[in-house]
């Protein structure tokens, strides 16, 4: 039902818990998609509303060591302004700076991106390849459980992921790359800021004399899920960056990604975008 | 909405333009509606209602968001600044003269969130380039002007010559 009976604001995890362990819950972070999808009556309230802004702990970016972990309600300016992100993530703040504009960058959260599950999130393709993790929690018999999944394994469809709906997704987990990792993302929408992704790519590996190892590869808005491109990261694992090369990845890139036709793009033109975006990241971090 | 009139509601304190305020808000309305249906601040104007016009921007805690989707209940004991706030702001006094000065306002409907968007940068940034005043714009359409006049006019402010 669209009805909402009860708004709950919960000041922790566990109490957030506790209240999704009743069912029929509703989360609420920055709220930048679901005012929209509601809006749109693409999505109906459940009976409760849960606003999750006042939970203590979810916001910030701390270092653990040899892992950086990011709070649910980090918003995508948190993450444009952390030095932490920069040095261990370029890629996920060259995504949160081609990321809308301003005022959404304010509101938006990274786990709102996460949960919303579009193919086209713009730091789903930078958690692939910075091998996240997400942490999720949930109380099923009166005490916090948590659990993590590879963000690569996560997705299951548009809108869909491995979260139960007792659960609440807390933090992303990101592994510190080894020293000489080099990482970037590339964009193409129809208008640069507010526009939501055609195709987006990342690259990511270890840069030692012009070459690439441990290698990874994620193309966004080309499948029903973030796409980890293992064909494309073969090709490129190892291989000098020289023009041949660049060419002949990027070729295994359009081979690798089997689109469809929607009102942003051909299946086509996506093809011949990731091609092109393929050459535009190799040649970026092989400078 | 029709629906809203029979939603559950909630009552929140917040302060607004300075001054404390409590109001009693359907828990789904977003915040544009609250101001101005219920509090009549209509200085804050609906464009697009869905995050890409920025006519709706407000500041929160000191960061511009839009206010169409900004649940209304979230401003709960936060601080929030609409255009009729800033009447009293000396960045803002600057930002006026210089929109009327550079001819950067036509129709005006999009000058209230182009404010809040210019206040929210130069606050960060005194000295913004045109680089960054045309970043700290972008989530700020205007059908009228074409924008030179209006990153000219924010760059008068900023005093930047590049
Ligand atoms: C104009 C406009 C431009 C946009 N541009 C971009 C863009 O360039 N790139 C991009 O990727 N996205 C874009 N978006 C989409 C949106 O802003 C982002 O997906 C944002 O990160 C969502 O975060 P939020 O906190 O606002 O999510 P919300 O709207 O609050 O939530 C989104 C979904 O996630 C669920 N949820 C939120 N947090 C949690 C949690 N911790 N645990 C479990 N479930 C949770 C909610 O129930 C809801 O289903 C745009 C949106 C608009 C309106
Ligand atoms: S009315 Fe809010 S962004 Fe257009
Ligand atoms: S002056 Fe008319 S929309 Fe900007």
């Amino acid at each position: 039902m669209s009805e909402i009976q009860n708004y709950e604001t919960p000041n922790s995890v566990s109490e957030a818990a506790d209240i999704l362990a009743k069912g029929d819950v509703t989360i609420l972070a920055g709220g930048t998609d679901l005012m929209v999808q509601v809006d749109a009556g693409r999505v109906e309230y459940k009976s409760t509303l849960m606003n999750i802004r006042r939970v203590e702990g979810l916001r910030g970016i701390s270092d653990e060591g040899d892992h950086l972990r990011v709070g649910a309600l980090t918003t995508i300016t948190d993450l444009l302004e952390s030095d932490l992100i920069a040095e261990h993530g370029t890629i996920l703040t060259e995504a949160a700076d081609a990321f809308a504009s301003v005022q959404i960058r304010n509101a938006g959260t990274i786990g709102g991106n996460i949960s919303n599950a579009s193919p086209a999130g713009d730091t789903l393709v930078p958690l692939v390849v910075l091998n996240a993790e997400v942490e999720l929690a949930s109380k099923p018999n009166g005490s916090i459980v948590t659990r993590t999944i590879p963000i690569k394994d996560y997705f299951t469809g548009p809108g869909k992921t491995k979260k139960e709906d007792s659960e609440l997704l807390v933090a992303v987990i990101i592994p510190k790359p080894a020293a000489g990792f080099v990482s970037t993302f590339d964009k193409f929408g129809s208008r640069p800021a507010l526009d939501i992704s055609t195709v987006s790519v990342g690259l990511g590996g270890v840069l030692k004399d012009g070459a690439l190892t441990d290698v990874r590869v994620a193309f966004g808005a080309v499948a029903p899920v973030p796409l980890k491109a293992t064909a494309t990261e073969a090709a490129t694992e190892g291989k000098k960056l020289d023009e041949a090369t660049i060419d002949a990845i990027a070729a295994t890139a359009k081979d690798e990604v089997n689109p469809i036709d929607d009102v942003r793009a051909t299946a086509w033109y996506r093809k011949e975008m990731i091609e092109s975006s393929m050459k535009k990241v190799l040649r970026h971090v092989s400078k | 909405m029709s629906a809203n009139k029979k939603m559950l509601t909630r009552e929140i304190n917040f302060t607004l333009n300075g001054s404390p305020v409590q109001v009693s808000v359907p828990v789904a309305e977003n915040a544009l509606i609250m101001l101005r249906e219920e509090l009549n601040l209509t200085g804050t104007k609906y464009g697009c209602g869905e995050g890409e016009c920025g006519a709706c921007s407000i500041l929160m805690d000191g960061e511009s968001v839009n206010a169409c989707l900004m649940f209304a209940v979230d401003c709960d004991g936060r601080e929030i600044v609409t255009v009729e706030g800033l009447a009293q702001d000396e960045v803002n006094d600057q930002l006026r003269d210089a929109f009327v000065e550079k001819g950067a306002v036509q129709c005006g409907f999009c000058s209230p969130g182009m404010m809040i968007a210019a206040k929210a940068l130069l606050d960060k940034k005194p000295n913004a380039n045109r680089d960054e005043i045309k970043r700290g714009l972008e989530g700020n359409i205007c059908r009228c002007t074409g924008y030179v006049k209006i990153i000219d006019a924010v760059a008068a402010v900023s005093g930047t010559n590049q």
